[in-house]
């Protein structure tokens, strides 16, 4: 059937099934095709804790949503337009999000009186009234692979494994999307299992020539979404957590230190640890540790002697690290801490995503004990956050706290690839070998920055020691002086305090710099948010979007830019606590819009608070 | 231990100490050690640059400051921890940690066993006076049961770790005991955990005056030291007693060591054990001697079998093997790009 094709500005397809059926695997080849038609993209993998869930069951579904357009894309879409379900748990737990007359592609094959009882259905929901809504694509996809690998040879099992590839193609077929990097990619993956790989490319190769070639119900359109007018450049895909360990290796190099990160496996902060254990090539020592504090207590020998300690985890790992995190502020070494938020409070949904360790952030560790707080909003903006880390870190002798989440660790966006020459170094200078007669004195501060001095192990005549118990002012040798406490307490804070003068003023993302009300958002909620103002201005709505990147300290102009506005929504992944603290630093009526569902919020639940905020 | 340029002139007990006034309660067992220490460090060729003392927190904890080197007074129980993160970052420094039975046993016990395991070419030594002294005096993992303490008005019930068998039970490639009060056999053993490369753990009995005066007595008082201390040495027979006639003999049937007597019930000195330093089942059986009231406490190296290579080093032969070979901008442009023009 010639199929036209119908231009579309943009898309967003979930592809869901079991656990095993290789959904992750799927949207990702999805996402690198469409990625280099130069379409704008944001990806959400959506998948279960367990490893390998029971079969057939409805907390065994994986899911990849992709939303993709030939526009400026900034959610992974609050509707999929296009739902693939492998089985009918993936049905069962997908289909109520699926847009009113969106297309359902199933697999018919997978529908066996077991797996239906097992999503919790007494029977098939197809072709019942229950599908009216949609348009529906039902194939026995199981059966049709196993025809179009059969020449290859393999067992039963194994030729069913294919399934995903066949339904990408049908897929890549429905969206005119190229093959071809999909095949380069299974022949690099099994080239020393080509049978396999040959399997698979067939697979890919029926679905996508079922589409061309089969008896589809008329109405089942094909698509075309074109490149997205964007800045000129080289750009590929890039997920949170390479972005994220690309920047560490960079702000390593600017500052001229070798990096040392210690970490523990957690998700969803792994991929940091396993991507910059990869980097050897760049001189990135890591160590995975025996536990959270272990992996930070190494960071900060390591910071100690003169490297840039790192360290990467998730809420309850941080928790663990809160102790030291004491210590390196105490000692003011500097050190990266990248915190990966995951639904919590305790184990929590680790798999899900939440930003609810702005508190722990702010206020964690015993003792006043201020850190820098910095959050990134994109998968690609991880890079750059992460080289700001770094400088703040060396530069005023600091742990600084990065915050990214679970979201943004394993979404994927196109990512223009940045100039490293052109980043400005922030070279480190250690304090060298006193002159005749000159002793050398660690909490010797810069009067700018108020950071010490760093001397390091190796070095002639700046040996001295350092610890967590308070140190005199002056000399740097314990002190238990009540005056000295004061002082050092005050010292620090003013030296975390004074990054606000050496970070950028608050800029609005979108709107009036005053008016009547502003959503303020930090971290991954950027994208929804951004898309909900943009709409309620269309519709015009006076509304402004400011998204804060620095934490703590804040850009020194947010009082005065806040105080603008007439009203304040604060629209968070957590039960409201940036809210909670624009109100304590600056008194001001800061309305909290929450959502913990271990989900990203959908553009249209934060239009709807807009719309409620203005009219109120 | 590591190959440092020699200092220039030799230095003396004076350039390792440091300006800070000691504040360990007098008598304290742990002046010696660090009279010792001060002593040994310029005999062994140490720096003052390249030596670093890590400690975590209790009483032997602040030692590093009364050192003139570098010195990091970290936080309970992560002394290994940090210390592993210094070698990481420089594997050239020659690292002294100071722990003791409550830091390194219990709070920091999970580190210590990993930085033992991993080999981490460092030099630990576990200041054993079985009792918490800087928290006033309760019991510690290595206390007798039955201790009685401000949190065991009663009596302590748990059973009592043996460092030395902890430390070889977790991979330790060297493991070494003296006392506080030894000031000739104290060096010795410094300097044969110096020389080591990988983890030395050196455990010393030292007494805390203020809350657990002479629990080391029946091993360490003059009296009795001769009968209570096995002084080993590699390839040496081990004979020890007042008379220097009682000897180690390996009991097979029983596979035990017991004490005899050279010269009665027809024993001769062929009978008596020979040290052997490489042998692991052997210093398995050297940590537990001691615990029966005729057997005396194995001191000096009990076990020293350095493995290829250390750990620090191993880490980064993996990564000197990679540097250089690629560029961050080869990474982040590899892979597929397209251009946007």
């Amino acid at each position: 059937m010639a199929s036209e094709i119908q231009e579309l500005e943009s898309a967003v397809v979930r592809f869901a099934g079991d656990s095993g059926d290789g959904m992750q695997l799927t949207g990702s080849q999805f996402t690198s095709s469409t990625a280099l038609e130069g379409s704008d993209l944001a990806t959400f993998p959506d998948f279960p804790a367990e490893i390998r869930a029971p079969v057939g069951t409805t907390f065994g579904v994986s899911a990849f949503q992709i939303n993709f357009g030939g526009r400026s894309i900034k959610t992974v879409g609050d509707q999929p337009d296009v739902l693939v379900a492998m089985n009918p748990a993936a049905l069962k737990t997908n289909l109520g999000n699926l847009r009113s007359g969106g297309l359902l592609v199933v697999d018919t094959g997978a529908f066996t009186k077991r797996n239906l009882q097992k999503a919790g259905y007494e029977e098939s929901p197809l072709g019942t009234p229950m599908m009216d809504d949609y348009q529906v694509i039902d194939l026995d996809i199981s059966k049709q692979t196993l025809e179009a690998v059969k020449e290859h040879g393999l067992g039963n099992k194994e030729a069913l494994r294919c399934k995903n590839m066949w339904t990408l193609g049908l897929v890549l077929w429905m969206f005119s999307r190229k093959r071809k990097p999909v095949v380069d990619w299974l022949n690099g993956k099994f080239a020393k299992l080509p049978e396999i790989a040959a399997s698979n490319v067939a697979a890919l190769n029926a679905g996508h020539a079922f589409g061309e070639t089969a008896e589809l119900a008329a109405h089942i359109k094909r698509y075309h979404i074109g490149a997205n007018k964007t800045d000129p450049g080289t750009y590929r895909t890039v997920t949170g957590s390479q972005a994220l360990s690309w920047g560490i290796a960079a702000g390593g190099e600017l500052a001229g230190l070798n990096v040392v990160l210690g970490s523990y496996p957690i998700t969803p902060a792994s991929p940091i640890l396993h991507t910059l254990s990869g980097m050897k090539e760049m001189g990135i020592v890591t160590f995975q540790a025996e536990d959270e504090i272990a992996a930070i207590c190494a960071a900060i020998g390591a910071s100690f002697a003169g490297s840039l300690g790192v360290t990467s985890s998730s809420g309850p790992g941080i928790a663990l690290k809160m102790e030291a995190m004491g210590l390196a502020i105490s000692t003011e070494l500097p050190l990266v801490v990248i915190n990966s938020q995951r639904g919590g409070p305790s184990t929590g949904l680790p798999t899900k995503t939440e930003q609810s360790d702005l508190y722990q952030a702010i206020y964690g560790r015993n003792g006043d004990a201020p850190l820098p707080v910095i959050a990134t909003r994109s998968p690609g903006d991880c890079f750059e956050v992460a080289i700001e880390a770094c400088r703040l870190a060396v530069k005023y002798m600091t742990p600084v706290m990065l915050l990214t989440d679970g979201f943004i660790a394993n979404a994927a966006e196109p990512w223009m690839l940045p100039d490293l020459d052109a980043l400005e170094p922030f070279k480190v200078e250690f304090a060298e070998t006193p002159g005749e007669g000159e002793t050398y004195n660690p909490f010797k501060r810069d009067e700018t920055t108020l950071a010490r001095n760093w001397g390091i192990p190796g070095v002639p005549g700046t040996e001295h020691r350092i610890g967590g118990i308070e140190k005199s002012y002056d000399t740097g040798h314990i002190s238990y002086d009540a005056d000295n406490h004061q002082k050092m307490t005050d010292t620090r804070f003013a030296k975390i305090n004074g990054i606000a003068n050496d970070i950028p003023l608050q800029e609005v993302e979108q709107g009036e710099k005053n008016g009547n009300l502003v959503v303020v958002g930090w971290g991954s909620t950027f994208g929804p948010i951004s898309e909900a103002v943009k709409a309620a201005r269309a519709d015009g709505l006076s509304v402004s979007h400011v998204h804060i990147k620095y934490l703590n300290p804040f850009p020194r102009n947010l009082g005065e830019l806040l105080k603008g506005y007439d009203k304040v929504l604060v629209p968070e992944m957590n039960a409201g606590q940036l809210k909670t603290v624009l109100r304590d630093k600056f008194l001001i009526d800061a309305k909290p819009l929450n959502q913990v569902s271990g989900l990203p919020f959908k553009i249209v639940d934060i239009l709807s608070a807009i719309r409620a905020e203005v009219s109120a | 231990m590591n190959e440092m340029t020699a200092p220039a002139e030799k230095l003396t007990i004076k350039d390792f100490t440091s300006d800070q006034e000691v504040r360990w309660c007098p008598g304290c067992g742990d002046y010696a050690i660090l009279k010792c220490m001060q002593r040994t460090l310029p005999e062994l060729g140490a720096t003052r640059e390249n030596t670093v003392f890590v400690s975590g927190i209790g009483c032997s904890s602040r030692f590093p400051y009364y050192m003139d080197t570098y010195g990091f007074h970290t936080i309970h129980g992560r002394a290994p921890a940090v210390a592993t993160g210094v070698k990481l970052a420089n594997p050239e420094l020659d690292v002294w940690m100071i722990t003791g039975d409550g830091d390194g046993l219990s709070i920091g016990g999970n580190h210590m066993m990993h930085v033992l395991r991993r080999d981490v070419d460092i030099n630990i030594l576990l200041f054993n006076n079985k009792i918490y002294g800087l928290t006033k005096g309760q019991y510690s993992p290595t206390s007798e049961p039955g201790t009685r303490a401000p949190s065991t008005p009663q009596g302590s019930i748990d059973p009592t770790l043996n460092p030395i068998s902890f430390a070889l039970g977790s991979g330790a490639r060297f493991a070494a005991r003296t006392v506080d009060t030894a000031l000739k056999h104290m060096p010795g053993v410094f300097t044969r955990a110096h020389g080591f490369k990988g983890a030395s753990f050196v455990e010393i009995l030292q007494n805390c005056i203020v809350y657990n005066d002479a629990t080391w007595a029946d091993v360490t008082s003059k009296s009795v030291a001769k009968d209570k201390q096995l002084l080993l040495e590699h390839g040496e027979k081990m004979i020890f007693g007042a008379e220097a006639n009682k000897g180690i003999r390996l009991n097979a049937k029983a596979f035990a060591l017991e004490v005899v007597t050279v010269g009665e019930d027809g024993i001769t000195e062929d009978d008596v054990l020979t040290h052997d330093e490489t042998n692991l089942q052997l210093a398995r059986m050297l940590a537990e001697l001691g615990a029966q009231p005729n057997e005396p406490m194995a001191m000096g190296v009990l076990y020293a079998a350095p493995a290829e290579t250390t750990y620090a080093d191993a880490v980064h032969a993996q990564v000197n093997e990679y540097k250089g070979k690629r560029t961050l901008k080869d990474m982040i442009y590899s892979g597929q790009t397209w251009e946007v023009s």
